[in-house]
């Protein structure tokens, strides 16, 4: 990069793009020929920053400076300003919302501040579709050690040092995978990549591959030498085109470098790797639903044992993780164990990458230390609560997790207190609700999910999740009862005994975990018949304040149905049994006359 | 059973045939297959299935069970300008369902349907990455987000504008 | 062999290691409820989804529950069957399944032979908690098999007998979640389907879902019209299993009290398919020897090996999968249509009935043979030469409905003429069967020597694919045997890549053959219920008189009478079919 004396660096992540980054890049391009500055300033198209909730991002080197949402027209300006004439383009600089200070430098900025970037050292620095970018950040020099070491007990041993556990959901301790599976004889074995990333609200895994695809690659090839396995399979969403697009160029880039193929690095070791894809089903982030569905067959789960690294893949040994967990490898090979493992708690080492979403000021995807605090992430990486309105709940694990409540602000995270909680770690998704958020209507939504998700092999599942989902919704409806709650409790114990596979074993949780902590919000559904975040439209009761209605006629014109009656200039009234509770009214009024009870 | 005759067109028949012999007509890689024929044909009427399951020497149930059980395949055809609304728990909490709920009412369909010009199908999907931009829909590959209910019918007219000046064209 | 020492119920016990907990529970006595699990290990029939839940126990240290049926025994392992955790989940995932099962037990085809309902009587299911939708599918009502899919638990035993067992392929489950059921491609009807109406579905199905065409009622008003002669034929396995229905023990032979039966039920002639199977190893081993005799002339044409036709889901299978092999099967019919052919010409001649006057019940183990009597092939003027086909259980039903006690009655003979049969007929109810009275009749006809070892002990046994070379007399015949389709399917391959060494093969679809038939009594998945039939066809066998076809004087008489020789035009015309080409045909659309 030495020859150029700016770099500009542009997210190409999807968000980013959604937002015309790809105009932004084509912007740069044609200004900087116009301007002849195209040998002075390279213009990379790099994956997600994680900063999604104020995209498109637009970064820029040496001086790192990070401009936020900004617009193709406004390419002009900073190649103006800040290419020309050395000046920081200020409007485009994110402001401190507390201090009201402009930061011209992504480290200041509190989003960042406590990131630390191990899965995502790469992304939003690197054009992911040019491998010697990649290998200028060390890229497969892991590789090569391992290979050079060529000792596979070596460095499942380092694996199994550093702590490194599948970041996927379940935890399970990365190395030991490996090793279970190397020490399965067999003529054929397959180092699998899950990247079938279907938690909603979770990308991560699309942003890994999308910013940094190389990363996966040279880590499956140290898996595969490791496990004794010459294929590598990626199976991922087909709703993800642009980390399909990504990958398929990396591996090609890999395979002219001789990075992957025949004899790596002289070394005898054969791998390559070949693409699968999901096509809408969650549960095949099951790995023994992954594997029916790569072998063309329904994604339903089998139990276990036989585990897929005695049975996996066409039956041969097989080591499934997922994407993030890879990215960590190569980092580990060239950091060591002792460095990785240095960072987290006792049980949980190194870093978690999450998707911060719902109502929370800076929507994005973050990368913290284990044993960081909700807390932290929430107030200091989030920026807070949109809007100004109070914290509720942080649902983490997605549809296999829990909502936590402001009583676990100050717990560590990791993946043991997470699960001592009530949720777990999940694949990352980690949603923030405000005082507006009613948490039966949330269990319902992720009951939805589940049902419509579940694959239906097993009664709990297929049936069970239905009737809880069925339960939900009478409560929401108003017509539940208190027998219910203990129905609610008693079939969620049931369906995680007995549920086959991890999926149908966690969906109770979102359930479990808001009767436990917002058993109060409930009780109000069941006993009041009222919704305190004024959620549940059945529940809702609209009447008007005869002290503030001046008789507009406004919503009695507006109202669908012709409930509300009432002289002009007089104070009108809502005729309860009549009103469908469609809030025309509501938004109608501009006297503030309408209240929702 | 009996004997059961089905017509399909030359092009379609030698189209699916080939794509199944390139993944060698192996039945495991049925998945790749179906992903390659919703890409032609866009989407899988049961003729297609019934000369994939030819094909890979699989019954046609099987194939069958598997379009059914992925819902990224679909047996019906999509309209021009297919809608989905994302789903996902960011969108969610930031009103998706009310999205939904506005396409529902502006195009008069429910979700999974197509209308009656083919012009709009409605479907739901589960989180496009694009949480920053919440709630999000997508109008074919084409991203629209931080959007409101009002928006709504902003965008199908805009739709259909473009589909009107092309359909003259 | 390495063993595990692990507690059940706070009893020790030592099994080897690849045990199951079911498996190591049933030793101590301890029966764990089952529903979806079935295991038939010597006819290789093995279903384990570990899907239904409703084994789970309580296994010390671990976090959920695990299923009984699936789960391996571990040294040391300390195992609850029955903990209040475990009756708690136990009961809830049952009433799960009853929260979307039709509640008509009381006129529900399964009533009393249901293993849900055995359930829920079990663990005394009297209120279900949890209500919601139902699940909603369209019933179909096809020539053999009624599938109400309402019904359906998802035990996914109808799909591996269709799918591995079969090979068929007309069920899979479909869709996912709440709606996921088992189906046939596009929810078409199974005559659109490759299903061979092999009824192995329907014998495996636990509850309602999955049962028979109920024929009773036609034969109940055929019996009370004054003006048809009603004449029935009763295979050779409904005999060694029908006793089941009245609480006798597995295996007893109720030849004589069936015929008793038929006759109080007021049927004017109680005749038996043996007689016709007899007929049928005329025509057959005569084709056999027809064709071996080409062969050794020297004829390269000559179609071989021959494979048997008696079984009609075997038909539709290689009608359906091997139309290009449709030449060599035998043509001639099976027994069952062998017999309607025969009592509508020469037995209605005999005693001066029109055919359109006479009704031919048959009496079969069988679910196909209801399709079978309906092929429009098998039809004069439209009017069937067998009427009504019943299973084993629907006459059972029939018995039961007309007040008769069954275990009390006299026995009586078969009428004649079409009721003399041989030993040889009645093991065609068996695997190796059909082709071991085959062989007893060809070795005199082809060798004119007498056969002194009737017993081909090497033609029997319970493998699925089993051969043996029989020496008739310095000529060496490469007999072939499959049960089950897939062993059938395994052996067409062979002949369509020209690599079989056959002369000649028996086929039967359903594992065991004719006395584990989709139409007997249900076995519930023991298999030694199929075994003491077995045992009880090759009694039969050894108990009769005459053991060889070829010896039956009234097939004997039959020949002399009205069809002159095996094989010779009056035969083929009665006794011979064809087959037709039934594979999927993808056309061209022109428009």
């Amino acid at each position: 990069m030495a020859t150029y004396k700016y770099h500009v660096l542009i997210c190409g992540g999807t968000g980013c793009r959604a937002s015309q980054s790809n105009k932004i890049i084509d912007n740069f391009k044609r200004l900087l020929k116009e301007n002849g500055l195209e040998k002075e300033v390279q213009v990379v198209e790099t994956g997600c920053f994680g900063f999604c909730e104020k995209g498109p991002i637009v970064k820029i080197l040496p001086d790192n400076t990070f401009y936020i949402e900004v617009k193709p027209e406004d390419v002009e300006e900073i190649i103006n300003e800040h290419v020309i004439k050395g000046r920081k383009v200020q409007r485009l600089l994110y402001v401190d919302p507390k201090t009201s200070e402009h930061k011209a430098d992504s480290k200041h900025m509190g989003f960042y501040k406590k990131q630390l970037r191990i899965a995502l050292r790469n992304a939003g620095f690197i054009n992911p579709e040019n491998i010697d970018e990649y290998i200028a950040r060390d890229g497969y020099k892991a590789l090569a050690t391992v290979l050079e070491q060529n000792d596979p007990q070596a460095t499942i041993d380092i694996i199994k040092k550093s702590g490194l556990r599948g970041r996927g959901g379940g935890g399970f301790p990365t190395g030991l995978k490996w090793e279970i599976a190397s020490k399965n004889a067999a003529d054929q074995k397959y180092m699998i990549c899950n990247a079938d990333e279907g938690d909603p609200g979770a990308f991560m895994d699309r942003s890994i591959l999308e910013g940094d695809p190389h990363s996966v690659i040279e880590a499956m090839a140290i898996g595969g030498f490791c496990i004794g396995a010459t294929k590598g399979l990626i199976y991922i969403r087909a709703e993800y085109p642009l980390a399909i697009e990504r990958l398929k160029v990396a591996i090609g880039q890999a395979r002219e470098y001789g990075l992957l193929g025949k004899n790596i690095f002289e070394s005898g070791f054969d791998f390559d790797i070949d693409i699968r894809y999901g096509a809408g089903a969650f549960v095949c982030g099951e790995e023994t639903a992954l594997i029916h569905s790569m072998e063309g067959f329904r994604g339903e789960p089998t139990f276990k044992p036989p585990f897929p690294a005695q049975e996996g893949y066409l039956k041969k040994p097989s080591n499934v993780n997922n994407v993030e967990t890879f990215a960590n490898i190569p980092v580990i090979i060239n950091k060591g164990w002792e460095w990785f493992s240095s960072i987290g708690t006792e049980k949980s080492k190194g870093t978690k990458v999450f998707a911060l979403a719902g109502q929370i000021n800076n929507v994005g995807l973050i990368e913290v230390p284990m044993g960081i605090t909700l807390r932290e992430v929430i107030y200091e990486i989030g920026g807070g609560i949109k809007n100004g309105k109070k914290f509720k709940a942080v649902q983490t694990g997605g549809p296999s997790g829990g909502c936590l409540t402001e009583k676990f602000l100050d717990t560590p995270i990791d993946y043991d207190n997470l699960l001592a909680a009530g949720s777990m770690m999940g694949s990352g998704g980690m949603i923030i609700m405000d005082e507006t958020s009613c948490m039966v209507s949330v269990a319902k939504f992720y009951l939805e999910f589940t049902v419509e998700e579940s694959c239906g092999k097993c009664t709990p599942c297929r049936i069970g999740n239905k009737r809880l989902y069925e339960t939900l919704e009478k409560i929401t409806n108003g017509n539940g009862t208190l027998e219910d709650l203990d129905l609610l409790r008693n079939l969620s114990t049931v369906i995680k005994d007995t549920a086959l596979c991890g999926l149908g074993q966690t969906s109770p949780n979102p359930v479990l975990s808001t009767i436990d902590n917002f058993y109060d919000e409930y009780l109000a559904h069941v006993v009041d018949k009222k919704c305190p975040a004024g959620q549940c439209k059945a529940l809702k009761r609209y009447v008007i304040d005869p002290d503030n209605c001046i008789g507009c006629t406004a919503c009695a014109r507006a109202c669908p149905v012709g409930a509300i009656k009432g002289e002009k200039k007089l104070p009108h009234e809502i005729t309860q049994s009549l009103c469908i509770k469609c809030g025309t009214c509501y938004e109608k009024c501009k006297f503030n006359a309408i209240k929702i009870q | 059973m009996s004997s059961i005759k089905i017509k399909v067109k030359k092009e379609i028949i030698e189209k699916i045939e080939e794509i199944c012999k390139s993944f060698d007509n192996q039945s495991g890689e049925l998945i790749n297959v179906l992903h390659k024929t919703q890409e032609y044909l866009g989407y899988l009427p049961a003729e297609a299935q019934e000369i994939i399951a030819r094909a890979l020497n699989i019954s046609a149930a099987r194939v069958y069970g598997v379009v059914s059980f992925y819902s990224f395949f679909s047996m019906k055809p999509k309209g021009k300008c297919p809608v989905s609304v994302c789903m996902g728990t960011a969108c969610y909490v930031r009103g998706a369902d009310k999205i939904v709920d506005e396409f529902k009412k502006v195009l008069n369909i429910a979700v999974g349907e197509t209308d009656n010009d083919g012009v709009f199908s409605l479907a739901s999907l589960r989180c496009v990455g694009a949480c920053g931009l919440a709630p999000v829909v997508l109008v074919g590959d084409k991203v629209h987000g931080r959007l409101a209910a009002d928006d709504v019918k902003h965008i199908v007219k805009e739709y259909r504008e473009q589909f009107a000046k092309l359909a003259e064209a | 062999m390495e063993t595990i020492k692990l507690t059940i119920d706070n009893k020790s016990v030592e099994v080897v290691k690849g045990t199951t907990i079911l498996s190591a529970a049933h030793k101590l006595g301890i029966s764990i409820p089952t529903l979806c699990h079935l295991k038939m290990h010597d006819l290789n029939i093995h279903n384990k989804p570990g899907s239904c839940r409703i084994c789970i126990v309580e296994i010390e240290g671990r976090r959920n529950l695990a299923p009984a049926c699936v789960t391996e025994c571990a040294e040391g392992m300390i195992v609850q069957t029955s903990s209040v955790r475990v009756i708690n989940a136990r009961r809830t995932v049952l009433e799960l399944i009853l929260s979307d099962h039709p509640a008509d037990c009381l006129t529900c085809a399964k009533s009393g032979n249901c293993e849900l309902q055995n359930l829920a009587v079990r663990l005394g299911i009297r209120e279900l908690h949890y209500n919601g939708e139902k699940s909603n599918y369209q019933l179909e009502v096809s020539a053999s098999i009624v599938r109400d899919m309402n019904k359906c638990i998802m035990c996914r035993r109808c799909e591996t007998m269709c799918n591995e067992f079969q090979t068929v392929g007309a069920l899979y489950a479909i869709e996912r979640g709440f709606p996921a059921v088992v189906s046939t491609a596009f929810n078409q009807t199974l005559k659109e389907s490759p299903c061979t109406f092999c009824g192995q579905c329907v014998a495996v199905c636990p509850v309602g879902a999955l049962t028979e065409v109920d024929f009773t009622p036609k034969v109940i008003r055929a019996l009370a019209d004054k003006k048809k002669t009603v004449v029935v034929q009763v295979a050779p396995a409904v005999r060694v299993a029908l006793g089941e229905e009245f609480g006798m023990e597995p295996g007893t032979i109720v030849t004589g009290k069936l015929t008793t039966a038929l006759k109080n039920l007021g049927f004017d002639y109680v005749f038996d398919t043996d007689w016709s199977a007899d007929l049928t190893i005329m025509e057959e081993g005569t084709e056999l020897i027809g064709r071996i005799t080409k062969y050794l002339n020297g004829d390269k044409d000559v179609k071989l090996p021959l494979l048997t036709s008696c079984c009609p889901a075997w038909v539709n299978f290689f009608e359906y999968n091997f139309p290009e092999l449709k030449e060599i099967p035998s043509t001639a019919k099976s027994p069952q249509q062998m017999f309607g052919a025969i009592a509508k010409s020469y037995f209605a001649d005999k005693i001066n009935v029109k055919r359109e006057d006479m009704i031919v019940v048959s009496v079969m183990p069988c679910l196909a043979k209801k399709y079978e009597c309906a092929r429009d092939e098998f039809k004069v003027n439209d009017n069937p030469d067998v009427d009504y086909s019943i299973t084993t259980r629907e006459l059972a039903h029939l018995i039961k409905l007309v007040n008769i006690d069954f275990n009390s009655l006299e026995e009586t003979p078969f009428d004649s003429p079409l009721g003399e049969s041989t030993g040889a007929a009645v093991i065609f109810g068996t695997t190796g069967g059909v082709i071991e009275a085959a062989c007893r009749t060809a070795y005199e006809l082809i060798t004119k020597k007498k056969l002194e070892r009737i017993d081909f002990t090497e033609l029997r046994g319970i493998k699925g694919i089993r051969s043996a070379t029989i020496d008739f007399d310095g000529l060496k015949l490469n007999i072939g045997i499959a049960h089950g389709l897939s062993n059938a399917r395994t052996l067409l391959e062979q002949i369509k890549n020209g690599v079989c060494e056959f002369h000649a093969i028996e086929v039967m679809a359903c594992p065991g053959g004719c006395i584990n038939g989709g139409g007997q009594p249900l076995h519930h998945g023991n298999t030694d219920i199929v075994e003491a039939r077995w045992d009880a066809i090759y009694e039969a066998d050894r108990n009769m008189p005459i053991r060889k076809s070829h010896e039956n004087p009234s097939i004997q008489k039959i020949y002399k009478e009205f069809l002159g020789a095996p094989c010779g035009h009056k035969s083929h015309e009665l006794l011979h079919t064809h087959y037709f080409d039934k594979k999927l045909v993808v056309e061209v659309d022109l428009d």
